[in-house]
């Protein structure tokens, strides 16, 4: 999306990998990603530290080198090129500012580096200071900034460029809680208003829910699950993902606990689903999908945190601990009580290789499950 | 501040005030007054001179020689000797096999006293079967004596202390670079930044703090510095590698005359405050402290 006052006049593109593995010598830190991040939209790769997201994102840069694979941009073959010749822009986890600069040389740094005429320098650095709300600062040092200043110079440094693909290495892990929730506002809205492709690197699952148009989650070295954040939320495709998202995350328990409890009666747990399963699945409920019922599981209370709109209520089933969200303005919960969901909240995983099972909900189920009506 | 505040400040300050006065300040006092008395000799004593011992130094020949060879050696030493840590602490930077053997390599001669450094060096020098005289004459040129010829004394002087300093500077440079963050280098590898244009933009800027450092340090031990002159020439020959210090010394502990190695020291210790107070006003506006 090209608007008035985008500055380029190239189109985002998109960069494709395809088996890129990355070795060092103790350590395998990508093994055979192949992941296609279109153009001009907003990609988080997302997975806890160790992961292999930022090597992901440092090959890409050209910062690092693949041990396999190739790397292309628009059609592109750069897995030979050096960093500059990718046309890409980058901000750090640490900003990575010069010191000894002040705020205006900062931004300025690449244009002059490329001897940009001075006159250009200027009209661009008015427009990006304009942009970033950064006019009042241009002659302080880094030092003399806050965090967020910081944050906001180093993005400027990116959009000056005018590179059409800008990665970001964790760039909010370093602000507090009310600015972070400022800048993901406003890094969103500036990649929409540049139609810029963004890479950008976090291991906070808000981060990758509120901007991200397409998901990417990784996990020791290889690729997870990749989507939009409705598709990783409702049918996250593996148990680690099913895990990794979410606040508190899925309850993942084995089947087996739940089937002890009369398999026959459960949401979306009929005999044809439980037939075709492993004896020891995991079976996953998000928190908030569950209800007090009449009838389904039965549960023992254990303890409830009060959190103000709503309260988490952990009760134990069988062997197992699961952890319901629930109206904190519901009744107080007996002793003892029955849990009910509807029929395609239920998510099933193979135990052994964590893959979503085939037969998993929410695909559409046809009267395999017991549909309990719920209040 | 309460009264008996200042009395306990006075009294943990005292041990240190002693020393200092008594080792420091009263001798350079005690130096400032003797440079206006005459030396004192047998039976005639000490008499004031007024500025007697300074007028003589004017017409010194050889005061004027060891000032211009002072200034010839500290015009050498001090800018290769800075130029040259750098250089090896630029290189030594980087991961490589071999790597510590180097950084030991070029921190040996600082570990070594300069009056053995001298002896090494004096080896190296000497004509016929010295190592410089070795590699000259296997290239068919003739044997050179370079301690002992007048033209070249003081060049093989200052070459002795580049070698001894510039390990020992290498040092900071080498802390300096470390503290440098690996991502203003790929920040400025994005951008396009060439390795020498980082160097001369970002690094060097970064290591300025240092180059003052090690600047102020060469330029004391630029004067300091003469242990390998009393090995290698003694000033000679004719006087060719005469340093202020070792002028001093010669003046003081050789012939006697006290009094005029005093206004000599007085000379000294004016031009190093000169210099120290001077790079640290002219460096101060370009230095970028963290």
């Amino acid at each position: 999306m090209m608007t008035a006052d985008t500055p380029f006049s190239r189109s985002a593109p998109a960069i494709d990998c395809a088996a890129l593995t990355r070795r060092f010598a103790t350590a395998t830190a990508l093994d055979q990603v192949d992941v296609a991040l279109p153009a001009g939209q907003f990609s988080v790769l997302l997975g806890p530290s160790g992961c292999g997201k930022s090597t992901l994102l440092r090959l890409i840069a050209g910062l690092d080198w693949p041990t396999e694979g190739r790397i292309r941009i628009g059609g592109r073959d750069v897995s030979g090129l050096p960093p500059v010749d990718r046309d890409l822009s980058m901000v750090f986890q640490s900003y990575a500012l010069f010191p000894h600069l002040d705020v205006a040389q900062n931004i300025l740094f690449g244009l002059s580096v490329r001897r940009v005429s001075k006159a250009d320098q200027a009209s661009r650095l008015d427009r990006v200071a304009r942009m970033m709300g950064l006019e009042s600062l241009l002659k302080r040092k880094p030092n003399e900034l806050s965090g967020g200043q910081q944050q906001r110079v180093a993005l400027a440094r990116a959009v000056i460029s005018e590179r059409p693909i800008c990665l970001m290495d964790e760039p909010l892990s370093n602000l507090d809680a009310k600015l972070r929730a400022e800048m993901r506002v406003e890094l969103r809205e500036i990649q929409q208003r540049l139609g810029l492709t963004v890479v950008y690197v976090t291991h906070d699952q808000v981060e990758a829910m509120t901007m991200a148009d397409r998901i990417v989650v990784m996990n020791a070295g290889r690729i997870e699950q990749v989507g939009t954040p409705r598709e990783i939320y409702a049918t996250p495709a593996s148990a680690f993902v099913a895990r990794f998202i979410g606040t508190p995350p899925m309850n993942l328990v084995p089947l087996s606990d739940l089937s002890a409890a009369g398999a026959a009666t459960l949401p979306g747990l009929g005999p044809r689903v439980v037939s075709g399963l492993a004896p020891d699945a995991l079976a996953g409920l998000r928190p908030e999908d569950m209800t007090v019922g009449a009838n389904g599981l039965p549960v023992r209370f254990v303890s409830e945190e009060y959190l103000g709109a709503d309260r988490l209520v952990t009760v134990r089933a069988g062997a197992s601990t699961l952890i319901l969200r629930l109206a904190a303005a519901a009744d107080a919960l007996p002793e003892s009580f029955h849990l009910t969901w509807p029929a395609g909240a239920l998510h099933l995983f193979d135990a052994a290789s964590g893959r979503r099972h085939s037969g998993s909900t929410p695909e559409p189920v046809q009267g395999e499950g017991s549909y309990v009506a719920t209040s | 501040m309460p009264r008996r505040h200042w009395i306990h400040a006075w009294l943990l300050l005292l041990p240190a005030f002693v020393f200092l006065i008594a080792f420091t300040h009263y001798p350079a006092v005690q130096t400032l007054i003797d440079s206006f008395w005459s030396t004192p000799r047998g039976r005639r004593p000490s008499v004031f001179v007024g500025a007697e011992n300074y007028t003589r130094m004017m017409a010194d020949p050889v005061f004027a020689k060891a000032m211009w060879n002072s200034a010839i050696y500290a015009a050498l030493t001090i800018p290769t000797s800075i130029v040259l840590s750098l250089a090896m602490a630029l290189f030594v930077q980087a991961r490589f096999r071999g790597v510590s053997l180097m950084r030991m390599a070029f921190f040996t001669p600082t570990v070594l006293p300069l009056i053995a450094v001298a002896n090494i060096w004096l080896f190296f020098y000497a004509p016929g079967f010295g190592l410089i005289d070795q590699i000259r004459m296997f290239f068919g040129f003739g044997s050179a004596n370079y301690v002992g010829q007048p033209a070249t004394a003081l060049y093989a002087v200052a070459a002795v202390t580049v070698w001894k300093e510039a390990g020992f500077f290498m040092i900071f440079y080498l802390a300096a670079l470390q503290t440098i963050p690996t991502s203003l280098r790929e920040a400025a590898a994005i951008e396009g930044c060439s390795r020498l244009t980082f160097f001369r933009r970002v690094t060097l800027p970064l290591i300025m703090p240092t180059t003052l450092f090690v600047s102020v340090n060469a330029t004391i031990n630029a004067f300091r510095l003469v242990d390998h002159v009393f090995v290698m020439t003694r000033g000679g020959p004719d006087n060719a590698s005469m340093l202020l210090l070792y002028y001093i010394f010669e003046n003081g502990f050789r012939y006697w005359d006290t009094a005029y190695a005093a206004a000599l020291t007085m000379v000294l210790v004016a031009i190093l405050t000169l210099v120290g107070i001077g790079q640290f006003f002219a460096a101060d506006r370009r230095v970028h402290y963290r």
